[in-house]
């Protein structure tokens, strides 16, 4: 028996080579249906990705922790105390690789010239560091040095605005814990530059030091941001925080950031949808080409039937030849779609498209990426559905009757 | 000519199965293209007109540079007056000026920086959407009046209610302090908290007064139906204002560059998607159009013996494919059209559609849209790919000697 089988699979691969053109052109088909799915797979996932990651770092986090009400009402009464114990043993789970406590409130910024409003953020210059992309993206100047550094951090499309420059002063206003108006002078000691004008014109960093003094609030702070090791554990850890601290307002990413959820989960179903769509295009042909395949051999099926075989031999076979063609097919498929990734290197460049990219949070590079579950879920989509449309053909070839089958030209 | 039709009518119902197949792949995929490429535009058109319903209006007439670097200083003298001369030069009616400022908003208890928007009070509602949506109060009511509106969002975050009274502080266009105290007479809800928070409007000659405008004015917003002719209205305005040194008129895309490119790269991306469809489906069909050629060999061979020439067969062939493909694209083209139809009066909504379109000012469905550019582009793009890949076998004719030919079987 095992022998037959190899024998059917011999026949099956010489099959399909009886005629190569034909072969060949629905390969083409295959192939490049392939190279579609994977290629655009890989585009949305790059896409999903790094929206994803440009959120996280866009001082998100994977979890938040604030006092109640602050996220409606993000004001300076609505404050935690980071040295209550409960908030302490809770941060301490082995998930949870980093956490920054930030006051954030809005403000307003000066120049001699100009003015404008933006988010006051007060940073712990050492937790931020592995936190957000604040420190990374200081590209003249420096970074803060300690907690008391007295210096503030603009974005450089901000400092375009207000007209000034690095080493400058400029004015911070904001209501105080008393409800009055805070004014200081800060030197501007760093100059962020993130691509992204949005991010760059909307937020003032200083230290987390400065900000509590200058706005009385002791050890109090707005909000604690939570980075885990990895991003499923949120659902884990969130339950573990909100349990620890009743008191508390604690919020995972996908809350405080519906727009980024809502990409994720559209492009993840959109891509689904354009497997199923790829497919049916190419379905048709998988099965035009075999059927005619089949009925080119009538006669021979005829006679393999009346020297004996039994009509599933010959179903088999015939399923055998699909599942072959198809199996080259996306083979070529994936080495080509590899290829492809492989050679767009970091990702292809839609600086052309900038400004449209940061309305979706988008860099102005994006990457291929390649996920393993992407790949079986495209080649399944390709192996099963095709294997199911070619059992037509190969029952049309199982069903016909010897006699007929032979006595026809 | 009237036998070559018939001949290929009666030859493509040698093998209705066949011919039926390939029928159903070209007409499955010019349904799905119409449906897409519908969908695609109809909410580009969603898209656009909800940005300029709802505050920028379709053209903008600006100081030169003031769009990429909004400064108080880089206005427009005697704004209402070039309004006026807008209306009476164009024959629009739809035109209102504004005047843009930044102030720290406060009430009794909190402080906010928000834009200050100096507008028309009776022409505004005719360009913008927003003071349609005044939930509470009323509108400005004159263009001196002592009054204010803002959104909702902005008066729970400042804790006040209609009738109460809020301080403007901000710099005024010479540098020095501009204040004013305006009572609350309307609260505007659009239903997207950041566009509710990001402004509040007063009427243009009080903010003429409070800025130290003297007459100046940032912008004149124009309003059309019509989008599609938005560089004729730009013609007509620009007609209207005579020479204008310093002066431009933005259309819709200009003013909101970022838009439009997410639009391009979308639309470029939609029909990267659309030609890599239709190749699938040419390589599908293209084996059935080689194999109704080759099977044909010896009939070939007794027509060209007979005196045929080449390219009188060659032409069959064509016509074969041509009416193949135009039979299905016929029947895809009434299945497209009528499941657009149905999708233009009753809408498309997707999960998170609502929480999507509440971010971005939309409405909650989408509308395919219905222009002859929508529904003919796709198939378009079917005939001239199938009509290259029957070229090829069309092609093939002319390498056959009629005495090889007819020996085949």
């Amino acid at each position: 028996m095992k022998q037959g089988y190899t024998l059917i699979f011999a026949l099956a691969w010489r099959n399909l080579w009886r005629n190569p053109r034909r072969t060949i052109v629905i390969l083409f088909a295959i192939v490049l249906g392939a190279w579609a799915m994977i290629v655009m797979a890989a585009y949305s996932r790059g896409m999903s990705q790094q929206v994803f990651n440009n959120a996280i770092d866009n001082l998100l986090g994977h979890i938040q922790i604030h006092a109640p009400g602050y996220l409606e009402d993000p004001v300076i009464d609505r404050v935690l105390d980071t040295q209550q114990p409960a908030l302490k043993t809770a941060l301490l789970a082995p998930e949870i690789q980093h956490t920054a406590a930030r006051v954030r409130v809005p403000a307003v910024v000066a120049s001699e010239r100009d003015s404008q409003g933006v988010t006051l953020l007060g940073i712990d210059p050492a937790a931020e560091a592995d936190m957000s992309f604040i420190r990374k993206s200081v590209t003249l100047g420096k970074y803060f040095e300690g907690n008391q550094d007295g210096g503030i951090i603009l974005g450089k499309k901000l400092v375009e605005r207000l007209e000034t420059s690095l080493g400058r002063r400029v004015v911070l206003m904001t209501q105080n814990s008393q409800n009055k108006i805070a004014d200081r002078g800060f030197r501007i000691v760093g100059i962020f530059d993130t691509m992204i004008d949005a991010q760059e014109t909307s937020y003032a960093f200083i230290t987390l030091g400065t900000a509590q003094q200058m706005l009385d609030l002791g050890t109090n702070v707005s909000e604690i941001a939570v980075k885990l090791s990895h991003a499923d554990h949120t659902d884990k850890i969130l339950g573990g925080l909100r349990a620890g601290l009743p008191g508390l307002d604690v919020k995972p990413w996908y809350t405080l950031d519906a727009l980024t959820k809502l990409f994720q989960d559209t492009w993840e179903g959109s891509a689904f949808v354009w497997y199923l769509i790829v497919f049916l295009a190419m379905g048709f042909g998988i099965v035009n080409t075999i059927l005619m395949a089949v009925f080119e051999r009538t006669r021979e099926f005829g006679l393999f039937q009346a020297l004996g075989l039994k009509p599933n031999f010959i179903l088999l076979q015939v399923w055998l030849e699909s599942l072959l063609l198809l199996t080259t097919g996306l083979a070529i498929g994936n080495l080509v779609s590899w290829l492809t990734v492989l050679a767009t290197g970091d990702g292809i460049d839609v600086s052309a498209f900038s400004q449209g990219m940061e309305m979706v949070k988008l860099s102005k590079i994006i990457p291929f990426v390649l996920t393993t579950d992407d790949l079986v879920v495209a080649n399944a989509v390709v192996l099963i559905l095709g294997l199911l449309t070619c059992l037509y053909p190969a029952w049309r070839a199982a069903r016909l009757v010897p006699a007929h089958a032979i006595t026809r030209v | 000519m009237d036998t070559t039709l018939r001949l290929a009518w009666r030859n493509l119902w040698r093998n209705p199965r066949r011919t039926l197949l390939t029928m159903c792949a070209i007409g499955f995929g010019a349904v799905l293209l119409i449906f897409s490429i519908g969908l695609q535009l109809g909410q580009y058109d969603m898209m656009i007109g909800s940005n300029v319903r709802i505050y920028q209006g379709l053209l903008q007439i600006q100081r030169d540079g003031y769009r990429a670097d909004p400064k108080m200083r880089t206005s427009i003298p005697d704004i209402l007056n070039l309004a006026q001369k807008v209306r009476l030069g164009t024959g629009f009616q739809q035109v209102s000026a504004r005047a843009n400022g930044f102030a720290l908003v406060s009430s009794a208890k909190r402080t906010y920086a928000t834009a200050v928007i100096g507008v028309e009070a009776a022409n505004e509602p005719r360009v913008s959407t927003l003071p349609g949506l005044v939930k509470q109060g009323h509108y400005l009511s004159s263009n001196h009046a002592n009054e204010v509106v803002i959104g909702a969002a902005l008066a729970k975050n400042l804790q006040v209610s209609l009738g109460d009274e809020l301080t403007l502080l901000g710099a005024a266009r010479d540098g020095a302090v501009a204040a004013a105290v305006l009572p609350i007479t309307g609260i505007f809800e659009s239903g997207n908290a950041d566009l509710d928070r990001s402004m509040v409007q007063i009427p243009i000659e009080t903010f003429q007064e409070t800025f130290g405008m003297e007459g100046h004015g940032h912008s004149v917003v124009i309003f059309e139906e019509d989008f599609k002719k938005v560089t004729q209205y730009q013609q007509r305005i620009e007609q209207a204002l005579g020479p204008h040194p310093g002066l431009v008129v933005l259309t819709w895309d200009q003013l909101q560059p970022g838009l439009k490119e997410m639009i391009d790269l979308d639309y470029s991306a939609g029909w990267f998607m659309y030609v890599v469809l239709v190749a699938i489906i040419t390589f599908s069909i293209l084996n059935t159009f080689l194999m109704s050629v080759l099977e044909r060999t010896r009939e070939f061979g007794i027509m060209l013996a007979l005196g045929y020439k080449p390219f009188n067969i060659g032409r069959l062939v064509m016509l074969e494919a041509l009416i193949l493909t135009l039979f299905a694209l016929m029947i895809g083209i009434a299945l497209g059209v009528a499941v657009n139809t149905y999708f233009y009066y009753h809408g498309l909504t997707f999960e998170g559609m609502e929480e999507m379109a509440k971010l971005y000012n939309l409405p909650a469905y989408i509308k395919p849209q219905m222009s002859i550019k929508a529904v003919l582009s796709g198939p378009a793009l079917i005939l001239i790919f199938t009509l290259l890949a029957a070229l090829y076998p069309a092609m093939r004719i002319r390498l056959l000697s009629p005495v090889e030919a007819m020996r085949k079987i």
